[in-house]
């Protein structure tokens, strides 16, 4: 963790050209009448750009899409201003918008299934021997971020912020703060931050009683004449109608600067989170030895997770270019081990415009609780969730990256990445005519971006 | 993996790392090509904050540059 520049989103002002481009402004002053408007305020446009003349701000606008399942877009705009001593001010605003198909935890079957949608208001289908999705996924989300930091003396840099996220079944607070300490002519710098997030979900249909299975109209009528108590959604028996979850985050680095051309980063964060760590929205089939599906049961993960991660990154600068590499190791009391490693190579090219291609592998190991399926013979585990997000899984991704600058002071830059994934089987058998089913299919996903920097 | 054995390590570790960091280093007039902003160990932090989403979304693993929790319910 480098908290020199905690939350880098700019050059520092006093880096920056003090000949502001007239298009700056008019920019900076079409984002003050933009601004001014939503507000219902009269903006008096020239006094509102000088206000805005300090900031410099990022956007990007991204779009992400896996074919025939989810697609997404999201739209950043962040602002940075830089005080006279060194005081920086971050403010961020992420708007995302989610419509697709997501795997519903479902192993493929030779015949057609259906499943109740989470609202248990409509059915929906999934052809023979396809990936059972769940196609009435959609969700919006705003999240808005704010970052102060100061330096401490000569020596320390301190920073403190928040966040907030909304979707529409999802809300999520948090608060962070870092200190860092300069050693040895600021070639070293040692840094300690603490985060702390709670979070509550309250998903559509309600929280299911953990393994339980998803029900059909016709089964709820005759649960809710059985039980009163338990069934009080149209496809499940639920517990609760919403829950929470809390997570504390502890992070500790040293960045020490190697010679004139290099600089490496040490980080190990400890992540603690506790409470509902379940998909609500996640099945696991409930199958027959001849690979039938009988049922399908709402998954149930622990209701604690620690996770450790060990992150190291160096950057080296050469002639005309920069090598960025980093690695991670992350191990959790799930038992997912996972290795990640990401190169990027900045190639400077003729008047400011350079390109960047990068690399990324990652490889991680199942959940302790990970099945693919369970067996109808076999006794109920406490927790099981078939969600290949925590199951094996290897993946890499392929990008380039295009910047430019526009005016002095402007820039711009296209990405373009592939990402592919591959959940593997972890070692389990699969029965009869699951045998043939491709119950680990590949995921890939194409990501755009465009950002723009003023 | 056992967390006491895990913050012996890094404490040893930093130490050692710590002992060998004052033999490295440029003095303040060599810092031309390290104070360049694509030498920031977040350079594109708009790209970095677009990814760590899509990865905590579809990855079990979160966090390691920076903080990694909570702040979605896509995982």
């Amino acid at each position: 963790m480098q908290l020199n520049k905690p939350q880098n989103f700019t050059t520092p002002l006093a880096k920056q050209s003090k000949t502001q481009t007239s298009n700056n402004r008019a920019l900076k002053g079409l984002l003050t009448t933009a601004a001014c408007a939503l507000l219902g305020v009269n903006s008096n446009s020239e006094a509102n750009t000088n206000v805005l003349a300090d900031w410099k701000f990022d956007t990007a606008l991204m779009f992400y899409n896996e074919p025939s399942r989810v697609s997404a877009s999201e739209a950043i705009i962040a602002g940075t201003k830089t005080f006279n001593n060194d005081q920086i001010l971050n403010l961020k605003v992420t708007v995302d918008a989610l419509t697709g198909a997501s795997a519903n935890g479902a192993v493929t079957q030779p015949n057609p299934q259906t499943f109740t949608s989470p609202s248990g208001e409509k059915n929906y289908q999934v052809k023979a021997n396809t990936t059972p999705l769940d196609n009435t996924f959609k969700d919006f989300r705003l999240q808005a971020n704010a970052q102060w930091t100061q330096p401490l003396g000569n020596d320390y840099t301190w920073s403190v912020g928040s966040n907030l996220s909304k979707e529409y079944d999802y809300l999520s607070v948090g608060a962070n703060t870092n200190i860092a300490k300069d050693f040895n002519k600021k070639n070293t710098t040692l840094s300690a931050g603490l985060a702390l997030n709670y979070d509550v979900i309250n998903p559509v249909g309600g929280i299911a009683k953990p393994l339980t299975p998803m029900l059909y109209p016709n089964q709820f009528a005759r649960s809710v004449s059985s039980d009163d108590n338990e069934a009080d959604s149209n496809n499940k028996i639920t517990i609760a109608d919403s829950d929470h979850k809390t997570t504390a985050d502890l992070l500790f680095g040293v960045t020490q600067v190697i010679n004139r051309r290099m600089i490496m980063q040490f980080n190990y964060s400890l992540s603690q989170v506790d409470g509902y760590l379940t998909d609500p929205y996640k099945f696991l089939s409930r199958v027959n030895n001849t690979g039938l599906t009988q049922q399908y049961l709402y998954e149930n993960r622990p209701n604690s997770r620690t996770k450790h991660a060990f992150f190291a990154q160096t950057k080296y600068h050469l002639n005309n270019s920069i090598i960025d590499a980093s690695y991670r190791y992350m191990t959790d009391d799930w038992h997912i081990n996972s290795h990640t490693v990401d190169l990027h190579y900045r190639i400077n090219l003729s008047k400011g415009s350079y390109i960047e291609p990068h690399v990324r592998y990652y490889t991680q190991t199942a959940a302790d609780f990970y099945q693919p399926f369970i067996q109808e013979e076999a006794v109920l585990p406490e927790f099981a969730s078939a969600d290949y997000r925590v199951g094996k899984m290897d993946a890499y991704t392929l990008g380039v990256k295009y910047g430019m600058p526009v005016t002095s002071g402007q820039s711009m830059a296209f990405r373009v990445e592939y990402y592919h994934q591959t959940p593997k089987n972890a070692g389990f058998t699969q029965p009869g005519v699951l045998a043939k089913q491709n119950i680990y299919e590949n995921i890939d996903a194409v990501i755009a971006q465009v950002s723009y920097s003023f | 993996m056992n967390t006491i054995n895990i913050i012996k390590c890094s404490v040893i570790a930093l130490v050692i790392l710590l002992s060998g960091c004052s033999a490295l280093g440029v003095e303040p007039w060599q810092r031309d090509l390290l104070a360049k902003d694509e030498m920031s160990l977040t350079a594109a932090p708009v790209d970095a904050a677009l990814d760590d989403h899509i990865y905590f979304s579809k990855e079990a693993s979160s966090g390691g540059r920076s903080f990694g929790g909570g702040g979605c319910g896509c995982n």
